[in-house]
């Protein structure tokens, strides 16, 4: 029984991490403008490596390598919003300017 | 459980294969290091799948070098657009 909810749980966690890895792949692709695809990818990087790692974690849950994979988990939690940081604040001094909408015709 | 593991990385690998496409075809250069750094966020998940369907745990101590690498070129290359240089006292 417990088992059989830790497959499950494991195999929700890992289609919901790849939902938003795809979610992430999309805004890369289609956003309009730097800033906002570093703002889509960061966060969904974040949490789609985060759930998959914890789903693999609670997968291996007795074996000691579920500490190694946690420590990664810790890692990607750590690096991934620094890295989006680092890079929009990277592309703001050195002047990229943000984009604007473009201007609608007032009827 | 190991074709679920199969099946996630190979989805992956199609997202990182999308990927590539920002990292190509990007206005700015900020673009492809952005690009750069989601696909090998991208190759950390898969090398951990890729180390429980092979039941290899080395897999996982290359997962974790290969994020602290890709964590370090990115700060590193985002210093180095602020600042122009990559040694001394920050000086922006």
């Amino acid at each position: 029984m417990i088992a059989t909810t830790l497959h499950a749980l494991t195999v929700a966690l890992g289609i919901l991490g790849a939902a938003f890895f795809l979610a992430g792949t999309i805004g890369l692709l289609r956003l309009p403008d730097f800033y906002t695809r570093v703002h889509a990818v960061a966060k969904c990087d974040t949490v789609g490596a985060g759930m998959i790692l914890l789903a693999l974690a609670i997968h291996v849950a007795p074996h000691p390598e579920a500490l190694k994979i946690l420590l990664l988990l810790l890692l990607v939690l750590i690096s991934s919003p620094t890295c989006g940081h680092a890079l929009a604040h990277a592309a703001y001094d050195t002047g990229l300017d943000p984009w604007t909408p473009p201007a609608e015709e007032e009827t | 459980m190991t074709a679920f593991f199969w099946g996630l990385a190979i989805f992956l690998l199609l997202n990182a294969t999308l990927c590539l496409w920002r990292a190509f075809a990007g206005p700015t250069v900020l673009d492809r290091i952005l690009a750069t750094n989601v696909v090998g966020s991208k190759a950390l998940v898969v090398l951990v799948l890729l180390g429980l369907a092979f039941e290899r745990s080395l897999l996982l101590d290359v997962a974790l070098v290969y994020g602290l690498l890709n964590f370090g070129v990115t700060i590193a290359a985002t210093r180095f657009l602020e600042t122009g240089r990559l040694k001394g006292d920050w000086q922006p």
